[in-house]
């Protein structure tokens, strides 16, 4: 960060001495060469006299700085990975971690065995993948409309409502869509002229949880795809004018290349959160009558775990979840990283 | 449009215009109908509203929901707590960003690398709901209000949006010149460094605000019942469909008005925890696409 000007804030002994030093071998501490590639620090790093221990001394500023956040991390986010071994245990609280009995994988040869086992399995990942194949197209298209508009107060308009809906919580998301679902009254069966109560029927609750999803967020999905559209040279849509090409041939030809290497490292992604259905939507549209389709692990960890207080089983259903989200995202990071020697080189 | 081809674009280009802004006035009114349904819901009789004669402006218009909310004690004790919530949350996580994203955008700084992956990694993996939960109660804040914002401790996809607009967006010089001048690091990050880094503030702002706004399951797993903010309290009205034991006792009209008042209380609290966050992010809405912009930047 400091680049060429970094012996300047020494004290003033130290000043003396790298000024020397500067005169007597010529270092590439150039102020260029610097800012090109780093390479100048690393020189800086090497130099006799600048020992490791001399500059993290120097920087004990900014290590304190870091203290807090090191400490809250550590204590929240790595000790509870330190804690999944619970899921090979019969915790019990009283003798901690380690104290507690070793039972291998009974608590995943109990998950299996469950009635409900597949059917929450099932239905996580039909609704991540339908979610998905709905969700994914949405924001890109919408960009490329907002992109064309020319009138920038009516563009700006569309963009600020389009935004909305995701500044709202999911408890109000919740509220609304009961309501609009509800017989009797409800938006929807006014507008149908019928009475069918949505919730408890468990045919339509995927396409309920997805199109109150995409109503949500699909406009906020297209902020990184219209940042990327703004990149566009504008020479190029002026060429394609003179050349007598429509919106929509500048659209199928300028802006659908520019936004495929995003679009496609998005959906890869995507794809690698397939286990992630978040609980809150669920839980809170989850009716008795719906679980047939409503019935997701997130749901059953919170049960498990917090309303019943089976600790190592809980845990050890929600891992088994984590671990095949990771498996997920190797596979998808190597399909990525191929995809990306390709299609961005 | 297939005669326009000839060199007066100007009709084609008027028609094209048309069709796109068509298309988003579509998009506009199914994206914005259903939040202005529910706004002259709020000002409307309910049974009306519920017979399909309410859809562009309020029927049997009433302030009695807006009254009923400000009257209930459990919604007032919410929301408060939310805005308490959302302001204590907001300088921490702002201040955690910050004091995380800074030194870890030094270039030289010894073990920076190391530093950086130690919280990247919690981006990709985590210890789950019961191990954290058993750590959360262990260190003792279940039932205080820090286990909201300690455990969250560092929020790193935005942490890396600060980290690279530190290193992409503020100009060496400055920096330069400020260490020249003989001011320290520490120096430095509070009088250039901070000064110049108002729109992303402005941003991280927002977002910690909305999260902390609309956050209810941290909430409901470490609060145990105290405390409750807004959105947790809007469950029993908006999923459970229940009236308090107060507002039974203050309402003298019986069964069908206090039915009625529930279910103005859910159109009316639905605005309520809405309308603070739709207000405020127009403001940075501008900032928004540099700052996706910068986090997309490799630092």
């Amino acid at each position: 960060m400091e680049k060429g000007g970094a012996i300047f804030n020494r004290p003033n002994s130290n000043f003396k001495k790298e000024v020397s030093l500067m005169k007597t071998t010529p270092q590439p501490v150039t102020y260029a060469g610097d800012r090109i590639s780093g390479a100048g620090s690393a020189a800086l790093a090497r130099r006799p006299g600048r020992t490791l221990g001399r500059r993290i001394l120097d920087n004990w500023q900014l290590y304190a700085l870091l203290l807090i956040p090191v400490v809250l991390t550590f204590v929240y986010k790595y000790i509870p990975m330190y804690g999944i071994q619970i899921a090979f245990r019969d915790f019990k609280a009283s003798k901690g971690y380690m104290g507690s009995e070793w039972v291998g994988w009974y608590w995943f040869q109990r998950f299996f065995s469950s009635p409900t086992c597949w059917r929450m399995i099932k239905n996580t990942v039909l609704i991540s993948l339908f979610s998905l194949l709905w969700s994914f197209p949405i924001p890109i298209i919408l960009s490329l409309i907002i992109n064309q508009l020319r009138f920038h107060k009516f563009k700006r308009v569309v963009q600020t409502v389009l935004y909305a809906p995701h500044f709202i919580s999911v408890m109000v998301i919740c509220g609304m869509i009961r309501i609009f679902l509800s017989p009797s009254g409800g938006l929807l069966n006014l507008i149908l002229g019928t009475q069918i109560d949505f919730l408890t029927q468990s045919s339509a609750f995927r396409t309920i949880y997805i199109a109150s999803g995409i109503w949500q967020d699909a406009g906020w999905g297209c902020i990184i795809y219209l940042a990327t559209l703004a990149n566009v040279d504008p020479g190029l849509y002026e060429a394609a004018k003179i050349d007598g090409a429509s919106v929509f041939q500048r659209i199928l030809n300028i802006d659908i290349p520019e936004l495929l290497p995003m679009a496609i490292l998005n959906l890869i992604m995507a794809a690698g959160g397939l286990m992630n259905v978040g609980f809150e939507k669920v839980w809170l549209l989850q009716t008795d009558l719906n679980k047939a389709t409503s019935d997701v692990i997130a749901v059953y960890v919170y049960q498990q775990g917090i309303e019943s207080a089976k600790y190592s089983y809980s845990t050890a259903v929600g891992l088994f979840n984590t671990a095949v989200n990771i498996v997920l995202l190797l596979i998808v990071n190597k399909i990525a990283s191929k995809a990306s020697d390709v299609e961005f080189v | 449009m297939a005669k326009k081809k000839d060199l007066s674009t100007g009709m084609s280009e008027r028609t094209s215009d048309i069709i796109l802004v068509a298309i988003c006035a579509v998009v506009l009114i199914i994206v914005a109908y259903p939040l202005y349904y529910v706004l002259v819901a709020s000002f409307s009789d309910p049974y009306e509203v519920y017979a399909g004669k309410t859809f562009l402006l309020p029927s049997g218009f009433t302030l009695d929901g807006y009254k009923a909310v400000f009257a209930e004690k459990n919604i007032v004790a919410g929301f408060l707590n939310s805005v308490k919530y959302t302001v204590i949350g907001t300088v921490f996580s702002v201040l955690m960003l910050y004091i995380t994203a800074y030194p870890l955008a030094q270039r030289d700084l010894p073990g920076r690398k190391l530093l950086s992956v130690f919280f990247l990694i919690t981006m990709y993996f985590g210890g789950g709901l019961v191990p954290t939960y058993l750590v959360v109660k262990a260190t003792g804040l279940t039932g205080s209000m820090w286990s909201l914002f300690l455990p969250g401790g560092v929020a790193v996809g935005n942490m890396i949006i600060v980290r690279n607009y530190f290193q992409n967006s503020i100009p060496h010089d400055l920096i330069e010149a400020s260490e020249i001048d003989g001011c320290s690091k520490l120096r430095t990050f509070f009088s250039v460094v901070i000064p110049l880094s108002m729109p992303i503030m402005a941003v991280m702002v927002v977002f910690s605000m909305v999260a902390y706004w609309n956050d209810w399951f941290t909430a409901l797993i470490y609060l145990g019942g105290k405390g409750t903010p807004l959105p947790l309290v809007m469950r029993n009205i908006l999923i459970k469909s229940s009236a308090s034991a107060s507002q039974a006792a203050t309402i003298s009209g019986g069964y069908a008005e206090l039915n009625k008042l529930t279910e103005l209380l859910k159109f009316c609290s639905m605005i309520v925890a809405a309308v603070p966050m739709l207000v405020i992010y127009p403001f940075v809405q501008k900032h928004f696409e540099k700052g996706f912009m910068a986090g997309a930047v490799k630092g």
